[in-house]
Order: C-alpha cells, then sequence, then structure tokens
C-alpha cells in the first residue's frame, strides 16, 4: 500500500532505495562474515590459518579438526553437560513459572498482592553477585551440577508473564469443571496446563536458550573440568588463544597431523552455536513476543 | 476462584462486626485454597532463599566479614568500607567509566535501532526486509563469550578483516582492543553491531501501526520519500523513542558486564573497567567480600534512585510507567 502511495520513481528515489539496500547488505555482511570466517577456518590446514588478509573461500580443504574435535572426550563431556543444563534446567523453570503462576493468577486468593509486590521488588533490588555467592558457597552447591539448575530456576519475569496470560483464562472453565466433580489437581493438568501451552512453550524456549547460552555462573561456581560446560570450554580455548597457548592445551594433539590451534577453536565454536543458529530463524517470533510484551510492562 | 463467591454480609451492620466477618470470611477462602497455597511453595522458597537472602547477606558490607565467622558473628566496622570506598581511586575509576561509557552509548548506540527500522521500513521488497532482520537478529542469540571470541579474530591485527581493510587503506593495522584510546570506541561500535537488530523490533512494532492512509494522504499533498519519513514515520516513533531513552538513562550504572568482560584485558583497564567487572576481580578473585559487597550496593541504591526518578518523568508525562 506504501509502494503505490510512492507511485513517482524518481531518479532521487531510485538513488534512495539503491543506497538502503547497500547500507542492508553491509549490515547483513558485517554479521555473517565473521561466521563465514569461522566456518572456513574450522577446514583450513596449517598454511592457509597463518594467512595474512580476507577470507571469502580457501583453496584447500581439510577436515581434520573437525575430526579432532569430535573425537576429543572434553568436548564431548562439555556438550552433554551442557545438554543436561538445558534439559533439566527448563523443565525446572517451566514447574517453577507455571505452579507460581497459576497461584499467582488467582484473583482472590488472600495476600495475594503481597505476595506479587514481594516477586516484583527482586526485579530492581538484589543482593548482588557477592552474597550470593557466599550463599551458594555456604549451601554447599559449589561444583554441583545443581548450581546452575536451581538458582535460576526462578525468574520473576517469566512468572509475570506466564501469570498475566493465565489471568485471561475463563474463570467458568474450572467453574464447570469442579462442578463436573474434578479434584484442583485434575483441574490444574487437565484445564490450566493445556490451555497455557503457547505461553509455557515460549518460556520454554527463552529459558533452553538462555540455559545453553549461560556461562557466568559455570565460571564462579564449578571448577572441575568434568562439569564444564561447552560455553566455558570455548572461553578457556578462547583466553588461550590470545596467550598463543593453546597448543599446550591441546597436549595430545599429533604434531605430525598439522592441526591448526585456530581450527580447533572455530570447529568448537561452531559446535557450540551450531543448534542456536540454524533454529533461530525460525524461533525468533517467540523471542520478539517477549520484547513486545516486555514493553508493555516496562 | 474454585467456589462461587460468599454472599456479602448484611449492608446493616455495624463496621465492627463487619470487619471481623469479612477477615473471617478471607482466612476461610484462604483455607478452601490451600492448594493454591500449596503450589507457590517452590517458588515462593526459591524467592526467599536465592533473592532475599542475598538482600540480607548485604550485611556484610557493614561488617568485617570473614567465611569462617559468618555474616552474624562478623563484628560491626562502623562504615569503614563506605570511607574507604571514597578514598579509593579505583571506585572513581570505576565510576566513571561506567558512566562515560553509558553515555557514549546513549548518543551513539541509542539512535542506531531507530535509523535501522526507518531504513528497513523503506524496503519494499518483503523478501529482502525478512532476511536482512533475520540476519541481524543473529548476535543476539549468541553468548558474549562466543562474540568476544569471533570480534578479537576478527579484530586481530595479524589476521583479522579489520586489519586487512585498515592496511589497504594505507595504514599500519594495530590491536585496538588493547589499546585505551580505542577501547571504548570498539565497545560502542561492537555493542551497536551486536544490538541494533534486536532493538529495531519495538521501532518497526510501532512502524507498522501506522496507518497507512496517513502515506497515502502525505503523497497526495506532494511529500515525497524523506518527507514521508521525516514527518509520518519518525513521529509515530517518538513515544518509543522518549520511553526507551527515559529507560536508558535509568539504567547509566546498569553496563553491558558480559560485553566488557569479554573484550577486556588488563592492557585497557584503566578505560573499560566498571562497576560489575571491578566487583567481579576484587570480590570473587581476591575474596575481598565485604568491600566488594559495599561497591555493588552503592551501585544498587544509586541506580534504583536514578530510575525511580526516571520512573517519576515517565509517570507524569506519559502514560507508560515502568510500575
Amino acid at each position: 500500500m506504501v509502494a503505490t502511495a510512492l507511485g513517482r520513481r524518481s531518479a532521487l528515489g531510485l538513488a534512495f532505495d539503491a543506497c538502503n539496500y547497500a547500507l542492508l547488505l553491509v549490515l547483513s555482511l558485517s554479521i555473517i562474515y565473521p561466521f563465514w570466517n569461522l566456518f572456513l577456518t574450522s577446514f583450513s590446514p596449517v598454511e592457509e590459518v597463518t594467512s595474512l588478509g580476507m577470507h571469502l573461500w580457501i583453496d584447500r580443504w581439510t577436515v581434520s579438526s573437525w575430526g579432532f574435535v569430535l573425537q576429543e572426550n572434553d568436548v564431548l563431556q562439555a556438550y552433554l553437560n551442557t545438554i543436561h543444563r538445558v534439559v533439566f534446567g527448563t523443565l525446572t523453570t517451566l514447574l517453577i513459572t507455571f505452579s507460581g503462576a497459576y497461584a499467582l493468577a488467582k484473583r482472590d486468593l488472600p495476600g495475594r498482592g503481597t505476595i506479587t509486590t514481594l516477586f516484583i521488588f527482586t526485579l530492581w533490588f538484589g543482593g548482588g553477585l557477592i552474597p550470593t555467592y557466599l550463599l551458594i558457597r555456604s549451601l554447599g552447591m559449589i561444583n554441583t551440577r545443581w548450581v546452575l539448575i536451581i538458582p535460576v530456576a526462578l525468574n520473576v519475569y517469566y512468572i509475570v508473564i506466564a501469570r498475566n496470560f493465565m489471568m485471561t483464562i475463563d474463570q467458568s472453565l474450572e467453574d464447570s469443571a469442579i462442578i463436573d466433580g474434578a479434584g484442583y489437581w485434575t483441574i490444574l493438568f487437565r484445564i490450566v496446563l493445556p490451555v497455557s501451552k503457547p505461553v509455557l512453550a515460549t518460556i520454554a524456549l527463552w529459558a533452553a536458550v538462555s540455559h545453553w547460552n549461560a556461562w557466568f555462573d559455570a565460571l564462579i561456581y564449578i571448577n572441575d573440568a568434568d562439569k564444564r560446560v561447552l560455553q566455558m570450554l570455548v572461553r578457556d580455548m578462547i583466553q588461550l588463544v590470545t596467550f598463543d597457548e593453546l597448543l599446550d592445551f591441546v597436549e595430545d594433539l599429533p604434531v605430525k597431523e598439522h592441526i591448526p590451534p585456530q581450527s580447533v577453536r572455530a570447529v568448537t565454536i561452531l559446535i557450540t552455536i551450531g543448534p542456536i543458529v540454524m533454529v533461530y530463524p525460525f524461533i525468533q517470533k517467540y523471542f520478539v513476543k517477549g520484547v513486545m510484551l516486555g514493553s508493555l510492562k516496562g | 476462584m474454585s467456589e462461587p463467591a460468599p454472599a456479602a454480609a448484611p449492608p446493616a451492620a455495624p463496621a465492627e462486626p463487619h470487619r471481623a466477618a469479612l477477615r473471617r470470611q478471607k482466612v476461610a477462602r484462604a483455607i478452601r485454597m490451600r492448594h493454591v497455597y500449596s503450589l507457590l511453595v517452590l517458588s515462593f522458597g526459591l524467592l526467599v532463599v536465592f533473592k532475599y537472602i542475598p538482600i540480607y547477606g548485604v550485611l556484610i558490607a557493614f561488617k568485617d566479614f570473614t567465611i569462617h565467622r559468618g555474616i552474624v558473628a562478623s563484628p560491626w566496622n562502623d562504615f569503614e568500607h563506605f570511607r574507604w570506598l571514597f578514598r579509593d581511586p579505583f571506585f572513581f575509576r570505576v565510576l566513571f567509566n561506567t558512566f562515560w561509557i553509558s553515555v557514549l552509548r546513549i548518543i551513539f548506540s541509542f539512535p542506531m535501532p531507530i535509523i535501522l527500522a526507518l531504513m528497513l521500513n523503506e524496503v519494499r521488497s518483503s523478501l529482502y526486509k525478512r532476511t536482512s532482520q533475520t540476519i541481524s537478529y543473529l548476535p543476539h542469540f549468541i553468548s558474549w563469550v562466543i562474540l568476544g571470541g569471533i570480534l578479537t579474530e576478527v579484530l586481530s591485527p595479524q589476521r583479522g578483516i579489520a586489519g586487512y581493510i585498515w592496511s589497504l587503506l594505507g595504514w599500519e593495522p594495530v590491536n585496538w582492543l588493547a589499546r585505551k584510546e580505542t577501547f571504548r570506541g570498539l565497545l560502542v561500535v561492537t555493542g551497536i553491531w551486536q544490538g541494533m537488530g534486536w532493538g529495531s523490533i519495538i521501532y518497526l512494532a510501532a512502524l507498522s501501526s501506522v496507518d497507512p492512509t496517513l502515506y497515502e494522504a502525505a503523497a497526495i499533498d506532494g511529500a515525497n520519500r524523506y518527507h514521508q519519513a521525516r514527518y509520518v514515520s519518525l513521529p509515530s516513533l517518538i513515544p518509543a523513542i522518549v520511553i526507551l531513552f527515559l529507560l536508558q538513562v535509568g539504567n547509566i550504572l546498569e553496563e553491558s558486564f558480559q560485553q566488557i568482560f569479554n573484550l577486556y584485558n588488563p592492557a585497557v583497564y584503566e578505560v573499560a573497567d566498571v562497576f560489575s567487572t571491578y566487583i567481579y576481580r576484587s570480590g570473587i578473585e581476591q575474596a575481598r567480600y565485604s568491600y566488594s559487597t559495599a561497591v555493588g550496593l552503592f551501585q544498587n541504591t544509586v541506580g534504583v534512585v536514578v530510575l525511580i526518578g526516571v520512573n517519576w518523568i515517565l509517570r507524569r508525562f506519559s502514560e507508560y510507567a515502568i510500575w
């Protein structure tokens, strides 16, 4: 409709369009290029990886870095650790969010206002890093898998979003089930849960992506190498490459294979972001929804 | 509500018994809804343990805390940490850096999503528009650990494309990430690169709700594309711009920890160190628990005060408010 209103195609208009399209293309390329470069690096033999400049293509391809990383036990272990926290972290978050939001959505619950305020308050004021760290320490959660799941299981923002959704559920749905003799738990799982599926699915995606990408809690709470998540493995590799120590890091790398450390790192980054890059175009709309909901609230 | 509302007390009853009756009804309702409270146990328990106990733990900012004595047994120390805080040169460095990086972002990063939204709005091919948008969202879905690694590579004077382009222009490639003069600029630029696509969503939503007849009317009145963007599109964004601007000002003491932490290095601490990075290093790495908590409490308190001020402005001058 805008296009028809703009009917006249002057030379100036065309020039403007050309500039606009070109600038957007430059932006897209600036985002794609680093990832493309990473992809090429992961297949590069030593000679290619050390050459200077801009890489749009490489002449010689090798899968030796991929083969090396995919057989590396550290990487496999980190992958499993990440999957563990994504699966159990998301499930725990869903359980907490669903039960909490359902209760706070009950308009006639005595004390609801006060309890809600207690939840919301923590969005604006918190104890901060050190008191939280000391608490986790005194709970004996350091170096456990639970430390990546339990402290982040409660997300007040998710609860508020889910609560707002559940408040739109027609109360008569529950009332008529009561008349039909359904118990509270039947109502919860047979009526409220199915109706809340859209909002729970959205929150599950948010929680899963944030668990996949989380690293800071693993940095401060996890020291054992066997509980290290992928993000931390990558972080260690990046830090080491910065100080040209990756060769030591990759101790069991047979020198005769000539596997460049940059390629090893590129492969590890690619398998870390791979699942996200492949699914995000399809799930982005659920995250966009979150931005809109957040803006309505805030 | 799981059962029909109880009948109202007779209006003729005197005030006191009436209130008592209401309270009795409330208690009765609470007992009847005990299954709902039982559902709250999990989330409320986590709230108390992981949100409120740390707030109680802030007490150590006023004590000489050691782990083996614990919070209660550690002696009070008469605001010694706060007195030290205002004599600590690092504290003022951190305060200045946090403030200054936020100001740079407000000046340079804030307008970028608006410009991007206006540009996308002018794209007629919906495929091109959708593709550009989707690509621009990509960095939002990737952690700063990875983005930091990728950007370090891109900006590397030996291997990166940035150094290559620099040398094509006839300049000597430099390690921007390790130079005090360029580090803050890089924070702003990489922040724009990472966030402008995602930030444009809210403005695009505002633009999509503009009545198309406004453009048609403007065109009939002789408005060209520029006029339409300037006098129809941009004004429709003003409410969103004002609110997001004030929110960003309200978060002036919040810095993007993840970005700075994954890009900085000791060579640029002087210009890059902000509250959260300083608290992390002094608190977690050097185990100065009480002092770091005092720094955090300062940041949190000033932050909340600024936010309350901003919320007051929002409340006063618009229908939107944070609370």
